[in-house]
């Protein structure tokens, strides 16, 4: 079974203004005031509020399980329950099963009704003024690229959690074959990528620079292809570390030569995989190996080195941001960086939230990687020379930086006054970020 | 001989849902599903309509062969379970077929139940509980013109329904004053017996046959009701004797704890052949309605399978709903038993020209129970409401005054 799409529904901004009913019974009986031909149904709940009805496409759904004529089925390549009206006997038994009123039965419509998506298609979302319905698609982009052949070995040795294994299975995913793979020491090359005790990590030619000359080995390998005919992706999967600092100088210089190269840093604050010391793109007040907490020092001093902005200030041919949150924003961007790094020079700063040297559950890492943006301690963006600065998620309602502080253990030891900095920092560079949009 | 991880006996309801909830877990320990139907698993429920010909027999099948290869589960018909050797988990089959199990799950349903009546010996009749039964039934129904029903639960209803609307003159023979007793009150009932009294039904309530002829019943009141066709609707009991020497526990049904295990540590059972513990009264029963096997059947799969996500059974709630000439019929919990409850409070709203019924049952602000004719509800959230014990007190007056759309709205809060 795959991955679905799925209508979502926010009980929070949703204004009661029942377009959704009308557009829903519209598509369904031709009568857009016939609201008892619609399958969602909107409740007022008092106090402005109000609250959905509607099928929730079940994974096992306990209509298709009450059933006793066939039909009712989950459909498995879409996802969605589907209703068989030759089949339906009207005897109700799926309206007992169902806990959220999603299938339900009006006498004046004389059959069970529920939602179908309108295949794939749902006429209420397109609607919506407050932005409460939502159609997620995310699911597709799995299912699309689940397809592909995954080019890293099985067996990576990544920390339990660690997105940066999910991210680059991705990215190789997209990228292809006709590739060739700079892993400089950090921890993708510790997970085993380019190789252990002989054999290969990964299905394409990878190869092992030193911290200092990813960037200048990488251009030259590309030129030399180019020099022979071929068209062959030139690809860095670099940590944090191995791109702003020891590896800083070849990169900028490779950035400033616009060689024809697709940089992805994967940012976990640090030089997690040899023992979590700090990096130049650790945050302020993080507890790292080398900046710990106790009497003469509560974490680190400094604050980050910003690296896409300062890629940024290259006027690259194509910078920016993305967290494995936001799937479809990343592959958007992965294809623009993709098809930039034919012409020009392409980086790509990817958040990759450590559970072992940031102290949080492994489970929780999708979690954390949701809050560092939605809190705006992180922001997503793109540039080119052309465009300018573009946000590509709103900034304007950030949750509460506490929020995301407090799910990290390596901020536990935070005072109000550190709080305070972190914000006003924060604050600070999306002012500066702003002035970059056109 | 055969032996697999996973016997399941009865494919119906509850043992498909113990075999989807196994391979959820389990997709390889070899299983059989054993079914004493020469069908492919069909539900009880459909064969009204499949003797009204809404439902054609041969697309009545819940799974495919298909399927079972798909979920490589082995599907055996005809296989008429006649004993257990639980000391060397052995289940042995008619026709000399034994299969060695590691763990069984008992679905094997329950068996149409016949009335202690003299001349019964004597006289064709039919019952409704298999395939073959509904389509001997429509082939018998071709052939006759006047049909006598013994039972007005919802077999005996659908099926006189359905041989009304095939142009047959239909008495049903019921010793209670009503239609559906257990679900519905009088009043409601009254609803219902008008549609059967318009469609040429004849209703004789609080009455019992007292002894039959070929071609005709005598009643208790000494009437004589003549018929070419006799259908049996007098209930369904589960037929257990394969149990005995065993050792597993039966009482009306088969004795199982809230996860649908039996006293023996390799057996579970399930669905209409279980007796399990009631939710809104003391002491246990065979609950005997669809959505209770199913949910009994997936329960069990879980614990089959070791499943951690299994979740004990609440206890069984009286629900059903009930088409008739076209009209729909909805009971959900305690209604009727519920109202005469110390401090239980009803409203009833019922409109005899609109055919329209409603009653609540609240006790301490909380849900009892609910039944409606021609008055949609969803039996799901009212289900849900009466389990969560959910508390109305805020929303009390809303809620009875418009339980449907209260209960989305308390429904659409508490998932979140």
């Amino acid at each position: 079974m795959g991955a679905f799409n799925s209508l979502t529904y926010n009980s929070n901004i949703c204004i009661g203004c029942g377009e959704c009913m009308m557009a829903c019974a519209k598509a369904k009986s031709g009568d857009a005031d016939r609201f008892d031909q619609s399958r969602i149904k909107i409740v007022p709940a008092g106090d402005n509020k109000f609250e959905a009805a509607l099928c929730r496409q079940c994974g096992d759904a306990n209509c298709v399980v009450n059933c006793p004529a066939g039909a009712l089925t989950k459909n498995a390549a879409s996802g969605v329950v589907d209703w068989n009206a030759d089949l339906c006997v009207t005897c109700l038994l799926c309206t007992v099963g169902c806990a959220y009123g999603g299938i339900t039965f009006e006498s004046s419509v004389g059959h069970v009704a529920k939602c179908d998506t309108c295949g794939g298609d749902p006429a209420c979302v397109k609607v919506c003024k407050s932005g409460a319905l939502g159609y997620v698609t995310t699911a597709s982009i799995y299912n699309d690229y689940g397809k592909q052949e995954d080019l890293f070995a099985p067996g990576l040795a990544a920390c339990q959690g660690c997105n940066s294994e999910l991210m680059i299975r991705h990215v190789l995913r997209r990228v292809g074959r006709n590739v060739v793979v700079a892993a400089p020491p950090g921890c993708i090359p510790g997970m085993g990528t380019v190789g252990y005790n002989g054999k290969a990590g990964a299905k394409v030619p990878i190869f092992h620079p030193l911290l200092t000359n990813t960037a200048s080995m990488l251009a030259g390998l590309k030129r030399t292809y180019e020099r022979q005919g071929r068209d062959v992706t030139a690809l860095a999967l670099a940590g944090d570390g191995g791109a702003s600092d020891v590896g800083f100088q070849s990169l900028s210089g490779a950035a400033e030569r616009g060689e024809h190269i697709l940089f992805l840093c994967f940012d976990n604050e640090g030089y997690m995989n040899t023992g979590m010391q700090a990096s130049s793109a650790t945050s302020f007040g993080s507890w790292t190996s080398t900046t710990p907490v106790g009497d003469k020092l509560q974490g680190k001093r400094t604050d980050a080195k910003n690296l896409p902005m300062v890629m940024m200030m290259h006027n690259a041919a194509y910078v920016a941001t993305a967290s494995s949150v936001f799937m479809e924003d990343f592959y958007r961007k992965l294809d623009k960086a993709l098809a930039a790094s034919k012409q020009g020079f392409a980086y790509l700063h990817l958040y990759a939230p450590c559970p072992s040297g940031w102290r949080f559950p492994a489970s929780l890492t999708i979690d954390v990687c949701r809050l560092m943006v939605e809190s705006n301690f992180v922001t997503l963006w793109e540039y080119t020379p052309e465009t300018g600065l573009v946000f590509t998620r709103p900034t304007d309602k950030p949750k509460p930086l506490e929020s995301y502080l407090k799910a990290i253990g390596k901020y536990r030891h935070l005072a109000q006054e550190q709080v305070d900095r972190i914000k006003k920092l924060l604050e600070d560079r999306l002012v500066l970020l702003k002035r970059f949009v056109r | 001989m055969q032996s697999c991880t996973y016997l399941i006996v009865g494919a119906s309801h509850a043992g498909l849902a113990a075999a989807d909830a196994i391979r959820m877990i389990d997709q390889a320990s070899p299983m059989i599903l054993a079914s004493r139907e020469s069908h492919l698993p069909y539900s009880p429920t459909i064969l009204p309509y499949v003797v009204s010909g809404r439902s054609k027999a041969e697309r009545t099948a819940l799974r495919s062969e298909a399927f079972f290869k798909e979920k490589n589960i082995t599907f055996l018909r005809s296989a008429q379970l006649q004993s257990i050797d639980a000391e060397k988990s052995l289940a042995h089959f008619d026709q000399g077929t034994s299969i060695r199990f590691e763990k069984l799950l008992l679905a094997t349903g329950a068996v149409s139940s016949l009335p202690a009546i003299p001349g019964l010996g004597d006289v064709a009749f039919h019952v409704l509980r298999t395939m073959d039964d509904a389509l001997g039934l429509k082939t018998a129904m071709m052939g006759a013109r006047r049909a006598l029903v013994l039972g007005a639960g919802l077999i005996g209803t659908h099926a006189a329904e359905n041989m009304a609307e095939a142009g047959m003159k239909v008495s049903i023979v019921e010793p209670e004053k009503q239609l559906l007793p257990g679900y519905f009150d009088a009043k409601a009932s009254g609803l219902i017996e008008k549609a059967f009294d318009g469609h040429g039904i004849d209703l004789k309530f609080g009455r019992s046959v007292a002894s039959l002829k070929p071609g005709v019943a005598v009643l208790d009141d000494g009437q004589e009701v003549p018929f070419d066709l006799l259908l049996i609707a007098t209930g369904v009991r589960p037929a257990l004797t394969y149990l005995d020497g065993s050792g597993i526990r039966i009482d009306r049904g088969i004795l199982v704890d809230e996860r649908q295990h039996t006293n023996l540590p390799a057996v579970w059972a399930a669905g209409d052949c279980a007796q399990v513990r009631l939710f809104q009264s003391e002491g246990t029963g065979v609950a005997g309605i669809l959505p209770m096997a199913a949910l009994q059947g997936r329960i069990a799969g879980q614990g089959m399978a070791g499943d951690e996500g299994q979740k004990p059974f609440p206890g069984a709630v009286s629900l059903n709903t009930y088409s008739f000439f076209g009209q729909q019929a909805i009971s959900v919990g305690a209604g009727i038993s519920g109202a005469d409850s110390p401090g239980a409070e009803t409203v009833l709203r019922f409109d005899e020209t609109a055919k329209t019924y409603l009653r609540l049952v609240l006790k301490d602000g909380r849900l009892m129970g609910a039944a409606s004719v021609n008055h949609p509800l969803d039996p799901g959230i009212l289900w849900q409401l009466i389990l969560r014990q959910t508390d109305l007190s805020d929303v009390k007056e809303r809620f009875l005054a418009d339980p449907k759309t209260t209960g989305r709205l308390l429904m659409s809060r508490l998932w979140r």
